[in-house]
């Protein structure tokens, strides 16, 4: 052992671990989903779900999984051979390297090796994490274009300008957060939100405020408090980044087929199933991470490195319970008003929500100024987004689709 | 130690790559080959295909999302360090950024006036 130990060096050998760990505990991870999923919408449509396999239909997903694997992998003749084959890896692949950054829990101890419970401690994690979602956008269109399908190439040009518009909103709703913490590791913003509220001097002299804000003792630090816009941007973009309801216009079917998906079978369908199954988890995480104090929670002396990744793991699946949510009560979007809920309303939401964090936290400006930007901002913002009701946006009528479609019903 | 960051993510990049690489070719090992030509065409809703490859032209609608994306997406990579490093920056950091967030605005509200942001006409 010490001699592999002396080959390696220490360093390598936990990182392989770490790795072959966090890979094994993803794709366990991504298997529950599917079956929580299944469940759940299963149950909320009065139905009762997988049941066959294991206990409560708990291996259902296991046996899709090996009756995929079996079934035959054929590629239409107009496909490109090797961007084809690519495709399913290269949006499998950045899913996965996205938890890289997400602290699972405390630091352990070893003997005399300190262990921190994430991959890798980046300095540019939220950034790393922005990038590794930009790359996902890779698989959907190589795949689209790749199988020389009609289908699979309008649902991965659809995909790609929905992912690359909310990849704006979602890259910008993550610079308060970089401000307030002043670093963009994940491992630090976890720590910063550790604690209490504590007192609140922001409403000193304040007469009903100040005693209300005494309350705030009892309250965990999370970032979700002050930065509440920022995590409802963050998550709607999230939840359009992995091509879920009520964003799942990529693979509209009643449109499209499946959109990027129509061409693929067999194992490479599988692997996108993956890929978009452990996006889910990786945006619950990052938006545990960095808004619900990661891995912050009551400990108890017993076992007590367990108790943060069981904290972890029960606010992950609060969200990932929120994303099934969505895709039982939500209908679709349709594709204008995605762009315009993208583009006219999350992008200056966010680029307002920034200046707002940014004025707070300015300690040169006096208070009473900084309160008034606070309070007439938010305002403003309250003001604009409820008058953008989408259901005032004018129909499409008939006529303006051109010749092709008008008299048809 | 600043590299040493990155080798779990290189160990997890190779990990994965075999994975999935490996399951193709295994499962390509395993299951049936039984092609015809009927399972070769591309799907069109279970007609024969008018055209043999659908690689065609597309609205320019879409090159006009990604051209306002590559300018919105560098500004927020500008936003980062200056977030970072706002503590030492403060009212300077302040006014210089809502400076160049304003002059970005225009330009929206330009792209927004002239109906760059509108799907349908």
């Amino acid at each position: 052992m010490s001699a592999i130990v002396d080959f390696f060096g220490i360093a390598v050998i936990i990182a392989v671990v770490k790795v072959v760990i966090t890979f094994a505990a993803l794709l366990g991870t991504t298997i529950v989903v599917v079956w929580f999923e299944r469940k759940v919408i299963a149950d909320m449509q009065a139905r009762i779900g997988p049941s066959r396999w294991g206990p409560f239909g708990l291996f259902q997903t296991l046996a899709d999984g090996i009756k995929l694997f079996f079934k035959e992998d054929f590629r239409p003749q107009t496909a490109d051979k090797w961007t084809y084959a690519i495709a399913p890896v290269a949006a499998m692949v950045p899913a996965l390297l996205g938890f890289a950054v997400i602290p699972v829990g405390d630091e352990v101890t070893f003997g005399d090796t300190t262990v921190g419970l994430v991959m890798s401690d980046l300095n540019v994690g939220i950034l790393y994490f922005l990038a590794m979602g930009s790359l996902g956008v890779y698989g959907i269109v190589l795949a689209g274009w790749a199988s020389g399908s009609k289908y699979p190439l309008l649902g991965s040009i659809r995909s790609t300008a929905q992912l690359i518009s909310y990849e704006t909103a979602m890259g910008l709703s993550l610079v308060p957060i970089a401000l307030v913490a002043g670093s963009l590791s994940t491992v630090d913003i976890v720590t910063a939100q550790a604690g209490s509220v504590g007192r609140v001097t922001f409403f000193d002299g304040i007469p009903v405020l100040e005693q209300i804000s005494a309350i705030f003792r009892f309250i965990p630090n999370w970032y979700i408090w002050s930065q509440w816009p920022a995590f409802v941007i963050f998550f709607i973009a999230g939840v359009a980044e992995t091509n879920r309801a009520p964003f799942d216009l990529p693979e509209a079917e009643s449109e499209l087929v499946a959109g990027y998906l129509t061409e693929y079978a067999g194992i490479r369908y599988a692997l996108f199933f993956l890929g978009e199954y452990v996006h889910v988890v990786v945006i619950s995480a990052m938006a545990v991470t960095l808004f619900f104090g990661g891995w912050d929670g009551p400990t108890f002396s017993f076992l007590s490195w367990l108790w943060p990744v069981i904290w972890f793991m029960i606010k992950t699946v609060a969200f990932i319970y929120l994303f099934i949510w969505f895709r039982a009560s939500l209908p679709r979007l349709r594709y204008d008003r995605l762009m315009w809920l993208g583009w006219k309303r999350l992008i200056p939401a966010a680029l307002v929500w920034i200046m707002v964090t940014a004025v707070v936290n300015t300690a040169g400006v006096a208070r009473g100024v900084r309160l008034g930007v606070f309070i007439g901002l938010f305002v403003v913002v309250m003001i604009f987004i409820a008058r953008g009701d989408p259901r005032q946006l004018k129909p499409v009528s008939p006529q303006s689709q051109g010749r092709a479609t008008r008299g048809v019903a | 130690m600043i590299l040493g960051d990155y080798l779990p993510i290189l160990f997890l990049i190779i990990l994965s790559t075999l994975f999935a690489g490996g399951s193709i070719y295994a499962s390509s090992k395993v299951a049936p080959k039984r092609s015809t030509r009927a399972k070769r065409l591309p799907y069109e809703c279970g007609i024969v295909p008018e055209k043999e490859s659908e690689r065609e032209r597309f609205p320019v609608k879409f090159y006009l999302v990604a051209m306002l994306f590559i300018i919105f997406d560098i500004e927020t990579v500008f936003m980062y360090p200056w977030a970072v490093a706002f503590d030492e920056l403060q009212l300077f950091g302040l006014v210089e950024m809502v400076a160049f967030i304003v002059i970005l605005l225009a330009a929206y509200a330009y792209v927004w006036k002239r109906g760059g942001l509108e799907w349908v006409e």
